[in-house]
């Protein structure tokens, strides 16, 4: 499958925090195919387990790209409206108006297109035009009448952006939940050229679940995987029209690696090493403290991973219409599968180094 | 059950100084659980019933500690200046008692006195305890004492008022649920009743309790906002329309599959209940969920009016109605194997 | 105690900004390395040391000290030459105007300025400049020159030479390597009855990091953890709270920041400091936490308790700490640390 359709499948599969369960079958068959064996964990983590050559003891890598989506959960219903909350951080400013699909699951499975609701300019009182509409406020309407409405959705169903992934001009692609599907696409991207590639290292690749709402399928997931090194990957600011500082990366010029307490030195000068010998671009991305993503967590584990965080530069984050570079995706996958395949087994054996780890199964 | 609860929620026990709420459920679980252990940090761990071959582990767990306030510096008056412990809203405050771990009484004030701050939000750090003392001499509290607010227990009909519901409430929920499946005399499950501790100052006590315990299901049983006061936040939760099955709030996603667990229980049995969805705060279930490779957990909610105020209140029904609603779910097989 | 001074310089003036700390870890193994059973690096960069006891059913007691210090990253480069950055860990936009800073590997000097009060708006004159409006200065004249200075990544701490004012000390980073220095004199002293896990951490500044995979490693029976504290006793208009205060000794805390200390190990300390005639005083509770709000929550739970030197202005470029204090918060560890059994932990 070429990257486009990949990124285009999963930005349009639906999986909010919690619920992951539509875009992850759509994940096991992209990474399965090319891994010894997938499994789920009882939080929703997919993990799948790519075997090394190296002889045993193995050490591993892990690499980490999370599945969930921000989105939005009916909280009540009145008469043939929908009163909602958020399920990660959803940008107030953008719902008004914005197309979303209600999963109901009231005596069955129903995918209701709907609208978040927004009072006409004509009847807006003069003094809240320019009040953002607290999301307390807000309504969802699938234009149905109460009875039907009723007979279809409850409190707690799910609602999820609806929009179609779509190229722009320069190799660009729009769509939603490129937070962090474009990183997910990267990770099959590598598990596939490792497939051609010789690697000594076991690479377990997984597809995290809630990261949008504490990092937490990353925190378990490594605590259950027990990796000697982790990388994540996600998504991070672009320049965008009217946004240029040092917290902007410009789209097409390949991912970021992050520098700072999260991330340990000596994957950092491994990482841009690989980018330089296979003429990969990248930038170096500041991170004073928390980088707020799955790096965050992982790091912490048991006693300590190495850990390391790619970015995908994306514009307009949050929102139904991230865009990214399709050429980044493929670097970052690329930049992954040459990082493994030079993986040796004296790699971060010296300070500083980790502990002796033990791999109980 | 209701004089459990009233020698509960009428305990002293701010979060930290649990002592005296443990002394009073280990009284009452003493020759009804199989065993009973305090770990490290204070948390109450009672056992009852073996992992049967189709069994789990299960952890179920009620926070003893309370919100209060801690002594931070006493004046050459003697008069007491004070930090929250947990989420204490300066609302609450004025005019109010508190009381120390050796029985001990203050009366909560303001600087310059109450006209000073009409129409003003009043400021915490502008408070002070009085006890009655003079000095630092002879003021009968120090920098360090924790207090809780002192108030008796009240019934409206069917209905409660005190302090501390939550989460004593949920406590006694818990005793009763024990009480219960001892009565059933077989069991499933090996389940592990954790009366946990600083629930209110960051879920410290469940999650130490639960990575101890490792179990297969967790389940936190708490206190839930309603929607039914006057232009109250809309929340799908009401007073005496049962106990409330977790969705979401602050803090966490109810695990689907315990989401589900809970709702097929409630109408096999035809237990009234209600979905929670729960806009701010969370429970012992979101640090049980994040243990070692992780545990499938929700929360049975007890909905519960004017949270974090001296006058919490509660419908018994749907008090009893989570007890059987958690019997329902524990006298059973539980199968967690699907896919979530 | 004139050679832990001179430690107390040596850590101090060290430039070691959360995730960042080489240059301290280095001055502390070398200055602990003799006297202790084991000592290894973690993944993270912690040093955990252990000393072994001479009792029998040996406890394990973890002590621990951060080794981070606040600071500045680079994050770029403008076109005029000058430095941008941000912040790591808590520093008030307040403290850093108009101050000298050194920054990278090669510590390059430099300056935080800000537009001369002459040339400022009346109104403007009463603001706090903020931190995104601030760069540092190191006499590069374009963007590629302040490329060839530092790197994207690369930290700067205030420039600081360590003062000795008599009774008191002046420096930077007192918080924590009075800490840490407190804890280096501890192994280098007498062998307790228990195993002493001495753990200089990182990276508690951005968020207890160190502390946490530490105590996850050790699993210890109880824990002490020695940092330094703020100590507000300016003068003040109204008899609210002097905090802590320079001079009335050691600090113990009972509630920091959301974390309890276990009231055992609280009354363990108070008594031994009453028996030995150790001053001590107790921290005014709230606000600020130390290592131990990670340490309390490893596993199944670890009974906790911190100690601090109290200091002045600390997380701004001059810290004042008191001799006095520092001493006593040596002598009253021991004092503690020395009475501490199995029963003490007994429910």
């Amino acid at each position: 499958m070429d990257t486009q359709t990949l990124l285009t499948r999963l930005s349009e599969a639906v999986g909010l925090s919690g619920y992951e369960r539509p875009v992850r079958s759509l994940i096991r068959e992209a990474f399965g195919r090319c891994a010894d064996e997938v499994r789920i964990d009882k939080m929703g983590n997919l993990i799948a387990h790519k075997i090394g050559l190296g002889s045993e003891p193995r050490q591993r890598v892990m690499l980490a790209a999370h599945m969930d989506e921000i989105g939005l959960m009916v909280t009540g219903i009145e008469g043939a409206f929908l009163r909602i909350a958020r399920v990660g951080g959803v940008d107030d400013r953008v719902l008004l108006a914005q197309p979303v699909t209600v999963h109901g699951s009231k005596n069955g499975e129903h995918d209701l297109p709907g609208v978040v609701a927004s009072v006409p300019p004509h009847l807006v009182d003069r003094q809240d035009r320019d009040k953002v509409v607290p999301i307390e406020k807000l309504f969802v309407d699938v234009g149905l009448p109460p009875d039907e409405v009723e007979q279809r959705v409850r409190v707690g169903d799910l609602i999820s952006f609806r929009q179609d992934a779509v190229a722009l001009k320069g190799d660009l692609v729009s769509g939603k939940a490129m937070d962090d599907r474009a990183a997910v696409a990267s990770v099959a991207l590598c598990l596939e050229l490792l497939s051609g590639m010789y690697h000594k290292w076991d690479v377990y690749a997984v597809a995290t679940v809630q990261e949008e709402v504490g990092l937490f399928g990353a925190l378990t997931s490594a605590f259950d995987v027990n990796p000697d090194i982790a990388i994540a990957i996600d998504v991070t600011f672009a320049d965008q029209p009217g946004i240029s500082d040092d917290r902007t990366f410009p789209v097409g010029k390949g991912p970021t690696i992050g520098i700072g307490p999260n991330f340990h030195p000596l994957l950092l000068e491994a990482l841009e090493a690989t980018a330089k010998n296979q003429e990969i671009p990248y930038h170096i991305e500041p991170a004073p403290g928390s980088s707020g993503t799955d790096a965050w967590a992982i790091q912490i584990s048991r006693e300590g991973v190495p850990t390391a965080l790619l970015s995908i530069p994306a514009r307009y984050m949050h929102s139904p219409i991230e865009t990214v570079a399709i050429r980044d995706v493929e670097r970052t996958g690329r930049l992954m599968a040459h990082f493994i395949a030079g993986l040796g087994p004296e790699f971060m054996t010296t300070w500083p180094f980790p502990t002796a780890r033990t791999h109980s199964d | 059950m209701k004089d459990t609860i009233k020698k509960l929620v009428e305990a002293y026990g701010p979060s930290g100084y649990e002592s005296q709420v443990r002394a009073i459920i280990r009284e009452e679980i003493e020759g009804i659980a199989d065993e009973i252990r305090v770990d490290a940090l204070g948390n109450l761990i009672a056992r009852k019933g073996k992992q049967s071959a189709d069994g789990l582990k299960v952890m179920l767990s009620a926070h003893m500690d309370e919100i209060g306030v801690m002594v931070a510096y006493i004046d050459a008056k003697g008069f007491g200046r004070f930090t929250p412990i947990g989420g204490v809203s300066p609302l609450t405050l004025i005019g109010n008692r508190v009381r120390f771990a050796n029985g001990t009484v203050g009366t909560i004030h303001i600087d310059e006195g109450m006209g000073a701050w009409r129409g003003k939000a009043p400021d915490i750090s502008k408070m002070y305890i009085d006890t009655g003392a003079t000095s630092p001499d002879d003021a009968p509290i120090q920098v360090g004492d924790a207090a809780g607010f002192v108030r008796t227990m009240d019934e409206a009909g069917d209905r409660i008022i005190a302090k501390s519901l939550d989460d004593r409430i949920s406590c006694s929920v818990l005793i009763e649920t024990m009480r219960h499946l001892d009565a059933l005399g077989t069991s499933t499950h090996a389940v592990y009743f954790v009366f946990s501790v600083q629930e209110e100052v960051g879920l410290v006590g469940a999650r130490t309790s639960a990575y101890g315990i490792d179990p297969d299901l967790g389940i936190a049983v708490d206190v839930t906002l309603t929607g039914d006061t006057p232009d109250a936040t809309p929340m799908a939760v009401e007073l005496g329309k049962g106990p409330a099955i977790k969705v979401m709030d602050g803090g966490m996603l109810a695990h689907p599959l315990v989401k589900d667990l809970m709702i097929q229980r409630a109408e096999n049995a035809e237990i009234p209940y209600q979905l929670e969805i729960l806009r701010g705060g969370t429970t012992d279930a979101r640090a049980i969920q994040t243990v070692r490779a992780g545990v499938p957990s929700g929360c049975v909610s007890i909905p519960t009016r004017y949270v974090h105020t001296p006058s919490e209140m509660v419908d018994l029904n749907d008090v009893q109605n989570a007890v059987k609603l958690l019997v329902e779910i524990l006298a059973q097989p539980i199968n967690l194997d699907h896919e979530p | 105690m004139k050679d832990i001074i001179k430690l107390l310089q040596e850590l101090s003036e060290a430039v070691g900004v959360s995730g960042q700390e080489g240059a301290v870890r280095d001055i502390i193994c070398d200055a602990i390395q003799p006297h202790v059973d084991d000592l290894r690096i973690d993944a993270l960069g912690n040093i955990v040391a252990l000393k072994r006891g001479k009792g029998q059913d040996r406890l394990k007691v973890m002590a621990a000290a951060h080794m981070d210090e606040v600071g500045l990253m680079i994050t770029g480069h403008d076109s005029s030459g000058a430095l941008k950055f941000r912040s790591v860990g808590g520093i008030l936009d307040t403290v850093l105007a108009a101050k000298r800073v050194q920054v990278g590997p090669e510590r390059v000097p430099g300056a935080i300025g800000i537009k001369p009060i002459h040339l400022t708006q009346v109104e403007s004159a009463r603001q706090v400049v903020k931190q995104d409006a601030l760069v540092i200065d190191v006499g590069a004249s374009t963007k590629e020159e302040a490329q060839g200075v530092a790197k994207i990544g690369d930290v700067a701490t205030f420039l600081t030479p360590f003062v000795d004012l008599g009774p008191t000390l002046l420096g930077k980073a007192f918080d924590d390597r009075a800490g840490c220095a407190v804890l280096v004199e501890l192994v280098r002293g007498q062998t307790f009855d228990f195993d002493l896990y001495a753990a200089f951490t990182v990276q508690e500044e951005v968020g207890l990091r160190g502390a946490r995979v530490a105590a996850y490693a050790i699993d210890p029976d109880a824990a002490v953890i020695l940092d330094c504290t703020p100590a507000n006793d300016m003068p003040k208009k109204k008899d609210r709270s002097p905090n802590t205060e320079l001079g009335k000794g050691p600090a113990i805390y009972i509630m920091g920041g959301r974390t309890f200390s276990d009231r055992r190990l609280v009354d363990l300390f108070t008594a031994s400091g009453e028996a030995d005639s150790i001053p001590y005083q107790i921290r005014q509770p709230g606000g600020g936490g130390t290592d131990a709000g990670s340490i309390q929550v490893a596993r199944e739970g670890v009974p906790v308790v911190s100690i601090s030197v109290p200091g002045r202005y600390v997380h701004s470029p001059s810290a004042i700490i008191h001799r006095d204090d520092f001493d006593n918060t040596i002598r009253l560890v021991r004092a503690g640390l020395s009475r501490l059994t199995r029963d003490t932990l007994a429910r």
